[in-house]
């Protein structure tokens, strides 16, 4: 992580230069190219997982090899059944999908800050080479003139596919997203619409993000109807969901875990693939706790699972990924508590107002008399989000743990 | 796209061309004359000022007459259904404004963009929408322009990114929009219209970056009305000379109460665009008689007198009307014959909109989501409770 984080630094320092020529050095600006492509060519394998995320590199849901990665019966109504896979991190499988949907759509372009140069996390590398300045370009910082910008693309039917750097710095654009984006349809009455507006973003903890590197802003969209959101937990999953996201008719946010960008590598189908919106995903099945999720808390999740069935005998656990936050798998979290009678709800962002709340007001509505227990929700807690305390804020396996203890024992 | 029928036939007569459905026609006439503009017509910024004797063309001239008496008479029938409790929630009246949107337009062909702020009545006339479209949406009513789910703030067209409520939200989508035409590699410009008000936020000054950055075809249209709400420029511009505020966009000042000036630069605008100059900041000086919204008027920040001296000495219609009588490309009689017509059309379309029905109820969650994406239930409420919504 530690190189990661110096990219971000550096990357972000060096537009603040470069966008001011005069005062800028030119030795900046070539140091900054030789370093681009020396890292370009060392990206060509995926690197190993660098271990500062170790529930990912021992994760049981995480695909290693082809078999593992097409046996998935979402896959198998696709064309990648019989395909190939290969090796990718999943700031590499999210490059493959963009790489995919420009190469399929002439009309969709990239843009963002730094992406024409690969961006801070790597996610464009190569693209501007291969699809020339027109359709993977550098913005101004300006997140507002971002998401206005696309919006007006995707206006006129085109594919807008905006990066906001982090998904700490959306809050700008904010507006453009919850009144423009997200209303476009409605108020025109079908008129117009920016379906083809997909903003991404990397969201969440990182280990030393501080504020503004750290957050993760789903709650505040999903009270925002006529938007997606969207958060992946792994490379296969980020390509075929960001491909579905991209195509589909209406604005997507697709927030990406940014501690996984390196961390995550799974053997990835390298053709073309969408998996579907809107559907959660069953990782384990169990009987007696349901566990809701998403992005990299999965994996936080999937050991506070070990602690649990190896803690209480006899115990037995289902965990679901969401996958898509808005508009959400009811149905699916719903079945499953009236299964299980428990519920625990996992997320980084704060408690209060966080998409758990959601989650437990829905289910205690569709499942109040099969409850056997009050739902759990293992939020951040309600404060800024911290950097020397990130360890004590994040909702860790242990404080999961403790959650489904709960539950059981109520 | 999947629409009940009702509503493509609503669209379609929405994207037509505007005379016909306003019930005006001209007849072609090769008559003109040759005019030269006043000088303080323009004031330009970093470019030179575009030459200022123009040809006028007499239907084009009568056509410019009769759009702004419509627009007029619309507006103040407009003001009368809401005193009267028929229009609900907000309404921005763009009397003695007209000149800007019909000047415009007349520049314009329908594949060139507009995108404007919420006093839009006006220009949804002239992209093409019946007045009574405009009435209904106004009124809510399910034979609105955007079906009546938008109101006074929102409307739409071919060609016509709407009416944006957010004060300042349009500027950058204009920029998207410019973008994409060029993209595309067709000859149309953006016309990108805010306010005086708007042309302090932020983003406006995102947008002039993108466009100046990318030499989009973006027209940046300040309606400079002296007045952000109720604060004048003065006291709420450390710069109020909105034309040259693109700073490395070339900016022209244009009399925004002379029709025939509005026009003339518009299209002079746009040739500075095509001919790959990149964007162009233009201030309309033009004036409201009325207030920022119908709560608001308009007289507690300027005086009464005010907006007399300027609705005797510079209304754009009076203004044009004398020319015309001047210029002998009608009569008194047939002018008063328009004004008639007008009041004609616009009574009989407030009338035909008050009682056209309100949206079905399904009409809350649809367009929501592209049709069949849409989740089963919205906030607890099932699509099939209503049976009318439309699943894939």
């Amino acid at each position: 992580m530690q190189t990661s984080r110096l990219y971000s630094l550096i990357f972000r320092n060096f537009t603040k230069t470069y966008y001011k020529p005069k005062f800028g050095n030119l030795n900046i600006h070539k140091n900054y190219f030789h370093a681009t492509r020396a890292t370009n060519e060392a990206d060509k394998t995926a690197p190993p997982a660098e271990g500062f995320m170790t529930e990912v590199a021992q994760s049981k849901f995480v695909k290693n090899t082809r078999e593992e990665a097409l046996n998935n019966p979402e896959l198998e109504e696709t064309n990648v059944a019989q395909g190939e896979t290969k090796k990718m991190n999943m700031f590499q499988a999210i490059n493959d999908a963009m790489r995919i949907a420009l190469d399929t759509d002439d009309t969709a372009v990239i843009f963002g800050e730094d992406v024409a140069f690969g961006g801070v996390f790597r996610c464009t590398m190569g693209l501007t080479e291969m699809f020339g300045k027109d359709r993977v370009f550098n913005t101004p910082l300006t997140e507002q003139g971002i998401a206005g910008f696309g919006i007006g693309m995707a206006a006129m039917g085109h594919t807008a596919i905006a990066e906001i750097q982090f998904a700490d710095y959306i809050f700008p654009a904010f507006d453009q997203i919850v009144n423009e984006a997200a209303k476009y349809r409605y108020r025109s009455g079908g008129i117009f619409d920016v379906g083809g507006l997909t903003v991404r973003s990397p969201c969440s903890a990182v280990g030393h993000g501080g504020h503004y590197h750290s957050q993760t802003p789903e709650g505040y969209f999903t009270h925002t109807p006529g938007l997606k959101i969207v958060m992946p937990r792994s490379p296969i999953q980020a390509k075929g969901l960001l491909l579905a996201s991209i195509r589909d008719r209406n604005p997507v946010i697709f927030f990406e875990p940014k501690i996984l960008y390196r961390s995550a590598v799974e053997q990835v189908p390298i053709d073309d693939y969408e998996l579907p919106l809107s559907k959660a995903e069953i990782l384990k099945t169990g009987k007696d706790v349901t566990i809701v999720g998403y992005g990299s808390q999965i994996y936080i999740l999937e050991k506070a699972i070990q602690i649990a069935e190896k803690n209480i005998p006899g115990l037995s656990c289902e965990l679901i990924d969401l996958r898509t936050i808005l508009p959400w798998d009811v149905d699916m979290v719903a079945k499953s508590v009236n299964k299980t009678g428990r519920l625990v709800i996992s997320h980084e962002a704060p408690q209060t107002s966080g998409f758990s709340a959601e989650i437990s007001a829905s289910i205690m509505e569709r499942c109040f008399l099969r409850l056997e227990a009050p739902i759990q929700r293992v939020c951040g807690w309600d404060t800024p989000f911290p950097l020397v305390f990130e360890k004590f804020y994040v909702p860790d396996a242990i404080r999961c743990f403790d959650a489904i203890k709960e539950v059981v024992e109520y | 796209m999947l629409l009940p029928v009702s509503r493509v036939v609503t669209r379609v007569a929405a994207c037509r061309g505007s005379f016909l459905f306003r019930g005006f026609s001209s007849e072609s006439s090769s008559e003109s004359v040759k005019y030269t503009l006043p000088e303080t017509s323009f004031k330009t910024y970093k470019c030179d000022p575009p030459p200022l004797e123009i040809e006028v063309k007499k239907n084009e001239a009568l056509d410019m007459y009769k759009d702004m008496v419509l627009m007029r008479r619309m507006e103040t029938t407009a003001d009368n259904l809401y005193k009267m409790k028929l229009i609900r929630g907000f309404c921005h009246l763009c009397t003695g404004q007209e000149a800007v949107p019909v000047g415009m337009e007349a520049a314009c062909t329908r594949d060139d963009a507009i995108i404007t702020a919420y006093r839009c009545h006006g220009y949804t006339l002239m992209r093409g929408a019946t007045v009574h479209q405009i009435f209904a949406e106004l009124m809510g009513r399910s034979t609105g322009i955007s079906y009546g789910k938008g109101g006074s703030m929102h409307m739409f067209a071919k060609s016509f990114y709407g009416g944006n409520g957010i004060v300042g939200a349009q500027v950058p989508v204009g920029a998207g929009i410019a973008f994409t035409q060029k993209y595309l590699g067709v000859k149309n410009a953006t016309f990108i219209i805010y306010g005086d008000g708007a042309a302090n936020q932020g983003q406006v000054f995102e947008a002039f970056n993108m466009a100046a950055l990318w030499e989009l075809p973006a027209i940046f249209v300040c309606e400079n009305n002296f007045f952000g709400m109720g604060t004048s420029a003065a006291r709420s511009s450390a710069n109020p000379n909105y034309y040259t505020r693109g700073e490395y966009v070339p900016g022209i000042r244009v009399n925004g109460m002379d029709v025939l000036a509005v026009k003339h630069s518009c299209a002079w605008a746009k040739e500075w665009t095509f001919s790959g100059k990149g964007p162009m900041v233009m201030e309309m000086v033009t004036y409201r008689y009325g207030g920022h919204s119908m709560s608001d008027p308009g007289t507690t920040y300027r005086t009464r007198e005010e907006v007399q001296h300027m609705r005797s000495t510079n209304d754009p219609i009076t203004g044009l009307r004398t020319k015309i009588l001047e210029w002998g490309f009608a009569t008194e009689n047939d002018l008063k014959q328009y004004e008639k017509e007008a009041r004609a059309i616009v009574d009989e379309a407030a009338e035909k909109a008050k009682n056209d029905p309100y949206p079905k109820e399904s009409e809350l969650w649809t367009d929501i989501y592209v049709r069949g994406t849409e989740p089963d239930s919205i906030r607890g409420r099932e699509c099939e409770e209503i049976g009318t919504v439309h699943k894939s």
